[in-house]
């Protein structure tokens, strides 16, 4: 067990006011200075079912989610039922007192005693608050700041409602360990995967963003668009994925750098304008949350089934390249290099996420604006040759692309084949030439890639592989092993694949163990396909839970 | 392209767009500025008397070719703005309304032309041909509109009538025709009009005030397909084709209702509905400022949206 950590599990209805006790007791950790790892779990509903907000928080970082559960906070009787089994010696419930009859280890609650019905929750995350040893002037804060200002007649009744839960729990708890009190706490931002991708797009310089809503990517366009306004951007819900991806196209020719985020259906309505953006040589940044499927499989659950997807959607041959981010700070750092890998090789560039990290929020150090600079889109017409073509043919493949309408020099382009000017062509010599010129451009992104990390021993006894969001689970597991030597290497880019940059280190582990959220080991087949290297262990997981470190060590166990 | 004294337009056809950034130049075009093309159409096609009439609205609307973007389909219309000089997108089947969208937004200044079939607007891009009537997104759309899919050679299309039989429906189509006249009218569309490649100088004119028109302009372009449509040939459509009266008010929805559902023995070309709705850029207060393209990145705003999570 990581020293020090505490699972909180918060459950209950969706409806119930969940999600926000889960996101303010998140921020009250993340203002005291924690570190915290969240995952979500709820239905494909809006009232009713059971859904839970973790968060797993310690002092020091925590880099993935926590099985057992030390602090469970039932907001109905059906929670403390379904996770009686997982709680930890000496943890604690908290449950309302109505709902606690015959329960022993339940800390049960008056709630009707120091709050009303529309108070019920800031009281409980009072209690919580209380029981985790939380400064109570922190959450008083973080209720008013959550609430004073569209409910400012009830801003008294919840900091009443926080007083009175703290002054209830003060005794409730002495056996529950509190979390270690940090002196001065360090400016954090509480983000989530989708978070941090917005703000990565924004800093790179995105224009133009168009969406669908569809789970687990819909935030990204919310938090957009809740910013464009002020950043100067704009923000358009479209009547579909089609148009999303068209929009998007169309506003990059024009020279607005642009980005669209889906699932794996709205990506399967999108296939048709990748391919599009690879013949028209349009840049490109397009997000995709992962989520069970085939078809509308487990909308808000989390998987990562889609590689293969995505690393072939698109008819045609066109060069492309694939992020996979680990944490949530490699979800900033990527972004902004998607945007300048789909400026300067003028393609499709993709992130891919799942539901797990798109909800997963952690404390994560300011970046560093500042030194952050956006993308320039096209180029000006003393960096082109005249007469001005759209498609020349050049040493790289990549011909520099003027705007429409900045200057005299006419832009064509054509997803027919096309000439160098971009009128359309069935001459088969230069097809040939233009499909070649287009693969050229996939050797400047091979240049580019960005190496897997490996963290461990050399030469370890086992070599644990793994690509996206399982990076903290897989660290923390490995970390976990006793009596071997264990590494972690994890590829934050899924392609392009350079043999160079990791070969060598597959062959010298003695096990390698390719672990990943789907059942035909989509990576461990792109790693043979690309090298020859086969990697015959595996730790697979494909229902619709993430990748957990007890789960990996279950299953090396088994 | 030469700089002469500029023509300013009237009240009734502003003048839709501004010079280049930068530039103090204004551009008065001939027809020689767009350039003679050979095409890949059928001798006898409709769509040569349309570019024809293409060509002379934007002489008169002294639009300089690089300041226009056509964006268009698939199909045999949709490689009419090969054939001029233009600034082009020639994408997918039924998505150019989308690809004009997102580029006007990104760019204001452009004078944005969607140009493709009726299988393109109506058919496979049926849904973008609501919703940039409901955006009324400011940006023309031209529909060569021959009631048949002429290069996949002879399939019906939206607006092919009931009864049309092809080598895809030998017992007849069974659907009802699209009206796409009588639906963008009931939408509100913001200037609706029906045209016919028979009568070039008149078309000339409709295309003329759709691009000047801010918002969505419709302009259903009726021509023949002589390879594959041998009952909407030139002569049947000569035959009904009349220019709307003068008394028509365009401004006038119910009457343009009924006028929408004239068909058959008469059809009235002409505009027939018209009205002034904001437009979506309208909404937009970053387009107020300039267009995206170009624009910064205000690092203390981005600041402050970051701050926002601590």
């Amino acid at each position: 067990m990581k020293k020090n950590a505490c699972n909180i599990v918060i459950g209950g209805e969706a409806g119930q006011g969940l999600v926000t006790v889960g996101e303010l007791l998140s921020k009250a950790l993340v203002r005291s200075g924690y570190f915290i790892c969240v995952s979500q779990f709820y239905e494909s509903r809006i009232r009713g079912g059971h859904n839970t907000f973790n968060i797993r928080v310690a002092s020091d970082e925590v880099i993935a989610p926590q099985e057992g559960i030390n602090l469970l906070v039932a907001l109905n009787k059906e929670t403390v039922e379904i996770h009686k089994k997982d709680l930890l010696p000496g943890a604690l419930v908290v449950v309302d007192e109505k709902n606690g009859e015959g329960c022993e280890i339940c800390i049960k609650v008056p709630y009707k005693q120091f709050s009303s019905p529309r108070t019920m929750n800031v009281a409980a995350l009072g209690v919580v608050g209380c029981i985790l040893g939380l400064k109570e002037d922190v959450m008083a804060e973080i209720v008013d700041q959550a609430f004073g200002k569209k409910h400012p007649e009830a801003a008294l009744e919840n900091k009443l409602a926080v007083t009175s839960a703290y002054e209830w729990a003060a005794d409730k708890s002495a056996n529950f360990e509190k979390l270690p009190q940090i002196a001065s706490p360090a400016s954090r931002l509480m983000l989530n995967a989708n978070d941090a991708i917005a703000l990565g797009a924004l800093s790179a310089g995105v224009k133009f963003y168009s969406f669908y809503p569809m789970t687990p990517s819909t935030s990204i366009g919310l938090n957009l668009a809740a910013e464009a306004k002020r950043m100067g951007i704009i923000v358009e819900q479209a009547e579909d994925e089609i148009a999303a991806i068209n929009m998007a196209i169309g506003a990059s020719f024009a020279g607005a750098p642009a980005m669209v985020a889906t699932s794996g259906g709205g990506f399967a309505l999108m296939v048709e304008g990748v391919s599009l953006a690879g013949m028209t040589e349009t840049p490109i940044v397009i997000v995709m949350g992962q989520r069970p499927a085939p078809a509308t499989g487990l909308p808000t659950r989390t998987e990562q089934s889609d590689l293969e997807f995505i690393l072939h959607a698109g008819h045609g041959e066109f060069p492309r390249a694939i992020f996979a981010p680990g944490s949530i700070e490699e979800c900033f750092d990527v972004t902004r290099k998607a945007f300048q890998l789909a400026e300067t090789y003028q393609s499709p560039v993709f992130i891919l996420t799942d539901q797990f990290i798109a909800d997963s929020f952690h404390a994560v150090a300011p970046f560093d604006i500042d030194k952050t600079s956006p993308i320039k889109a096209g180029s000006t017409v003393n960096e082109v040759l005249l007469p001005y073509q759209r498609h020349a043919f050049t040493e790289t493949g990549v011909s520099p692309r003027l705007l429409p309408g900045l200057s005299q020099h006419l832009v064509i382009t054509d997803s027919d084949e096309h000439d160098e000017i971009g009128h359309i062509t069935e001459d088969s010599s230069l097809r040939k030439r233009m499909v070649e010129k287009r693969l050229k451009k996939f050797e400047g992104i091979k240049k580019e890639v960005v190496p897997p990390t490996y963290v461990g021993e050399p030469q370890p006894d086992i070599l644990f592989v793994s690509w996206g969001s399982t990076k903290g689970s897989v660290s923390e597991a490995a970390s976990r092993i006793e009596g071997k030597t264990t590494a972690a290497l994890h590829f934050s880019q899924v392609w392009p694949l350079v043999p160079d940059q990791f070969l060598k280190t597959l062959k010298e582990a003695k096990q390698v163990i390719c672990v990943e959220g789907n059942a035909f080991g989509q990576f461990s087949r792109l790693i043979r396909r690309e090298t020859g290297f086969e990697i015959t262990k595996h730790i697979r997981r494909y229902d619709g839970l993430p990748i957990t470190p007890e789960y990996i060590l279950r299953e090396i166990n088994s | 392209m030469r700089e002469r004294v500029r023509v300013r337009g009237t009240t009734d056809h502003p003048h839709p767009s501004s010079p280049v950034e930068g530039e103090e130049k204004w551009y008065m075009v001939n027809l020689n500025d767009y350039g003679t093309y050979e095409t890949a159409w059928c001798p006898g096609c409709g769509n040569f008397s349309l570019l024809k009439a293409v060509k002379q609205a934007l002489v008169a609307s002294d639009l300089a070719p690089h300041q226009l973007l056509f964006v268009s389909g698939i199909g045999q219309a949709a490689k009419a703005p090969h054939y001029l000089n233009t600034n082009l997108f020639n994408g997918l089947h039924g998505r150019s309304l989308p690809v004009a969208t997102g580029a006007k937004l990104a760019n204001p200044r452009l004078v944005v032309i969607a140009e493709s079939g009726d299988g393109c607007h109506y058919g496979e891009g049926a849904n973008h041909f609501l919703s940039a009537i409901r955006r009324n997104i400011d940006i023309t759309a031209l529909v060569h509109d021959n009631q048949v899919y002429g290069l996949t050679k002879g399939q019906a299309s939206p607006t092919s009538e009931h009864g049309f039989t092809t080598k895809a429906q030998p017992q007849g189509y069974v659907l009802d025709q699209f009206n796409p006249i009588a639906v963008a009218v009931a939408m509100h569309a913001s200037f609706v009009a029906r045209g016919f490649t028979g009568m070039t100088d008149h078309l000339a004119g409709l295309i003329r005030q759709a691009i000047a028109h801010k918002g969505f302009s419709l302009i259903d372009i009726l021509q023949p397909c002589i390879t594959f449509n041998k009952v909407n040939t030139f002569a049947w459509y000569k035959q009904r084709c009349y220019e709307l009266p003068k008394d028509h008010d365009p401004a006038n929805w119910n009457a343009a209702m009924k006028r929408a559902y004239e068909w058959g023995d008469k059809i009235p070309v002409g505009v027939i509905y018209k009205n002034d709705r904001p437009t979506f850029e309208d909404q937009f207060d970053v387009l107020k400022s300039g267009a995206l393209v170009g624009a910064a990145v205000d690092k203390e705003k981005l600041k402050e949206v970051m701050n926002k999570y601590l």
